[in-house]
């Protein structure tokens, strides 16, 4: 039973792997950002575990800005990604505009939200 | 995208024999834009229809502001006009609740005042020379005209422009909005429900169109309605409700992906921004749901994308049963460890009365005495709806015959909203919106299939109403075989019928505005002897006489009902107002009312009391007083202090004020207050003295002396009476 759920834990692996490698270019830019973005999230709350989270303004404004900016990012992939059909009369550059302004606004109101 | 018929949704009124528009055929105009000229010209009218019908107290009484929570909203915007945003956002007010005072820019909702002060100075700077109180009676009715013009775009959203149409007209008169939106009516609602159909609206058609832009606006949208009302939970509880369904349904998609995580993130942080909110979006039980249904998304569209890049089924059942017992747990551990230790706190009182009626009855009383807060009477319905109520559920079988997101969405806020509006009687203003669209749909669908009718046979002017209604009978027999010989004649008594409905509905919404919501309650009328208007004006006669009569630092004490009111007009300290955020302190002059006068004037001293101000509607036969209201003082008092216990005050569980009333009731201290000199007045011929009007009974105890308090003032019909609290006597 282990062996079974190991190999095909693997083989899972495997495929995984040789499914994202077809995917273009300008979409794996994108999952790497999100990717790090949630890193940053996951160090800050760690960060926040140990230190305690006093100015709890501030952690939350740190951990919703990485995670906002994650999510956006997904929403931008979803739209920009040619094989959705349902966006396939949205151009990308309206794409790209929109995430650019909703960052905007993000990052304006975690400014705000820092104290 | 939506489907939306923009085709062909109203007949061409126009035939060259046609009477009333003759001026339009003159413009030479093609269909299309005769049909935008008479949708913007339509638009215009129910604009100025939803003001206009709103103004009946302002042209009997005066412009003033009506009611008690609106005058420490207008106090607030005062305070905001005069010393600016900074001053106002961090003001800590020492003239309510002494000793305690109260961190108002902490314990308010801004929008509305905000949105006031914004107004003014907009005017201002086009140099209207207005006061601020007229622009915060007339706040309401201008946001009631735009959430028309919302409710026009969300039923062209939701169904088509001519459901957009006549939600428009149905919601401008809809008797259950203008309860709380009439001019002079300066409170939250009146701004919240415009920011409510909004934010629904922008979420709808961001849902359809799957653009971060629209999401990005719902957010704002969200932003504007927590700023203005507590309500707002109602929409962060909603809109994951309605994900919830649509995943379960399968009828989710990208769109909803990007529409409701834009509007999640956004619009928390967006409302953590009003500190009266905080940081409740992450620690009270009540937002738990949106943020459950965030994180069920992402897990649930990540499994979607490994199935779609994965062609292998059997390789992803296993992905899918790792990820699934992976995220349950961990989900699962985290909200218990939350629950348990406390840090997620549990559904507050006033909401979870929502989900157990019952419960605020038993352990918050202050809760249960407001009268808002009851269940809600068949009558009440009929009153607040009228024949919207039956074309609700024919606009539900619309709504499911033809389902699509937004028609979805629809339903659901209908239902909910209906749940609720069952439970307290304060919601039904949350309901009115989605009753009227689910009522426009029923009315536009039968509408349309009765002119096709008409209109199949002959191409004969037809000057049937471009709005009408008809019941389910009217549909059935639509759908029915085409050929049927008296069908035309059947369709035109059935749309002069539904006219004549409509109008019926005008004419309630009209006289219910006129009878029943256009009271300001500060000032009251009644019909004299001879049929002339009486007007009671003592409230504000009893606040001015505190503003010009007393000294500045004087303290006031009354029941929590007047608080706001003597702040805002007698700019008087108050011990205890409407905010009723301290329950203990309330307790307090609960316990001082109810007790012998005595025993009153040692807590009196001890909240340096100066002046005790009581409401009394004997003389007047008003039943809203502070009698009235006296055993809600003694199960409050009770209810922190047990010396206090509601039996003394009644005689075989009955309340009386008679000869046979209990002995502690005849001798407390609201008591005396109410009925000093009252054994002597004569107020009704034929009665003997010390008649009370409003209880039409004789009183018990004629001969009322006080040791402690004197008579400061008593207005010309009785209704408010002040008394001064004397110093403590020499000792020797």
């Amino acid at each position: 039973m282990a062996k079974s759920t190991s190999s095909d834990a693997q083989m899972l692996v495997r495929s995984l792997h040789t499914a994202y490698a077809a995917t273009p270019t300008n979409l794996k830019i994108i999952d790497l950002y999100v990717v790090y973005a949630i890193v940053t999230a996951v160090i800050q709350v760690v960060y926040m575990g140990i230190v305690g989270s006093f100015p709890f303004n501030s952690f939350l404004s740190g951990v919703l800005s990485c995670v906002g900016t994650a999510v956006l990012a997904v929403c931008l992939r979803i739209q920009v990604n040619k094989e959705n059909k349902e966006f396939k009369d949205l151009p990308p550059e309206r794409a790209y505009a929109d995430f650019v302004l909703c960052n905007l606004v993000l990052h304006l109101v975690v400014m705000n939200f820092l104290g | 995208m939506g489907a939306k018929a923009e085709n062909g949704v109203k007949p061409p009124p126009l035939a060259p024999s046609s009477f009333p528009f003759p001026f339009l055929r003159t413009l030479k105009l093609k269909t299309k834009q005769q049909e935008l000229l008479i949708r913007v010209s339509a638009l215009a009218l129910i604009y100025v229809l939803a003001f206009a019908v709103r103004l009946f107290s302002v042209l009997r009484y005066e412009s003033m502001i009506h009611e008690f929570d609106p005058y420490f909203n207008y106090r607030t915007t005062l305070f905001l006009t005069k010393n600016g945003f900074y001053e106002f956002w961090n003001w800590f007010d020492a003239e309510s609740w002494y000793p305690l005072g109260r961190i108002i820019g902490g314990t308010l909702f801004p929008g509305l005042m905000v949105t006031a002060a914004l107004i003014y100075r907009a005017l201002r700077f086009l140099t209207f020379a207005i006061h601020i109180r007229e622009v915060c009676v007339l706040t309401a009715p201008f946001f009631a005209s735009n959430t028309t013009l919302v409710a026009y775009f969300f039923g062209k959203e939701i169904w088509d422009a001519g459901a957009g149409l006549a939600a428009a007209a149905l919601i401008a008169i809809c008797p259950g909005y203008i309860s709380r939106s009439v001019a002079g009516s300066y409170d939250n609602e009146g701004v919240a429900i415009f920011a409510l159909l909004l934010t629904f609206y922008f979420f709808v058609k961001a849902v359809n169109t799957g653009s971060l832009a629209w999401g990005l606006a719902s957010a704002f949208g969200y932003f504007y309605m927590v700023s203005a009302w507590g309500g707002y939970v109602f929409i962060i509880n909603l809109v994951p409700l309605y994900v919830l369904v649509l995943l379960i349904t399968g009828r989710y998609s990208m769109r909803l992906y990007v529409a409701y995580n834009c509007m999640y993130i956004l619009g928390m942080l967006l409302a953590m921004q009003i500190r009266f909110v905080g940081f409740q979006h992450v620690q009270s039980g009540e937002h738990m749901a949106a943020m459950g249904v965030f994180f069920l998304m992402q897990v649930f569209y990540f499994v979607d994308w490994v199935k779609y890049i994965l062609h292998d089924p059997k390789l992803f059942h296993s992905f899918l049963r790792i990820t699934l017992t992976c995220s349950i747990s961990v989900g699962a551990l985290a909200l218990g460890i939350g629950m348990a230790t406390g840090y997620i706190s549990p559904w507050t009182g006033r909401f979870y009365s929502l989900l157990d009626p019952t419960y605020a009855k038993d352990h918050i009383p202050i809760i249960a005495s407001v009268s808002e807060h009851q269940p809600t009477a068949w009558s009440s319905f009929m009153f607040d709806f009228h024949i919207l109520l039956f074309l609700f559920p024919a606009g539900l079988y619309f709504c499911f015959k033809r389902l699509s997101d937004a028609t979805i969405f629809i339903v659901m806020y209908g239902l909910t909203s209906m749940y609720f509006a069952g439970v307290m009687v304060r919601l039904i203003l949350v309901a009115t919106p989605a009753v009227c669209l689910i009522s426009a749909v029923a009315v536009s669908a039968t509408i349309k299939n009765l002119t096709r009718l008409i209109r199949t046979k002959s191409k004969a002017s037809q000057t049937g109403s471009s709005k009408g209604t008809s019941s389910l009978k009217a549909s059935a027999k639509a759908s029915l075989d085409q050929a049927l010989p008296f069908q035309r004649n059947a369709a035109i008594a059935l749309l002069a019928g539904a006219f004549y409905l409509l109008s019926r509905y005008a004419i309630h919404c009209t006289w219910v505005t006129s009878e029943a919501y256009s009271s300001p309650s500060i000032v009251l009328a009644a019909r004299g002897a001879h049929g002339g208007r009486v007007i009671f004006d003592d409230y504000r006669e009893a606040y001015f006489w505190l503003r010009q009569n007393t000294s500045p630092d004087a303290k006031v004490m009354s029941w929590w009902d007047y608080g706001y009111q003597i702040t805002a007009m007698g700019n008087r300290t108050v011990i205890v107002d409407n905010n009723t955020w301290n329950n203990t302190h309330i307790a307090t002059v609960g316990r001082a009312m109810s007790s012998y006068e005595d025993e009153a004037y040692e807590i009196m001293q001890s909240l340096d009391v100066d002046y005790v101000l009581v409401v009394f509607g004997g003389v007047t036969g008003y039943s809203s007083d502070d009698i009235n209201k006296f055993l809600w003082m003694v199960r409050i008092g009770g209810g922190v202090f047990p010396v206090i216990k509601e039996p003394d005050y009644l005689v075989n569980g009955e309340y009386r004020v008679d000869k046979g009333a209990a002995p502690k009731m005849l001798n407390c201290l609201m008591y005396k207050l109410c009925y000093y000199r009252f054994g002597e007045l004569t107020t009704e011929y034929g009665k003997p003295t010390g008649y009370d009007r409003a209880r039409g009974v004789e009183i018990g105890n004629k001969n009322v002396k006080l040791e402690y308090l004197e008579e400061a003032f008593t207005t010309s019909n009785w209704i408010v009476r002040i008394y001064k609290v004397k110093p403590p006597k020499n000792r020797w």
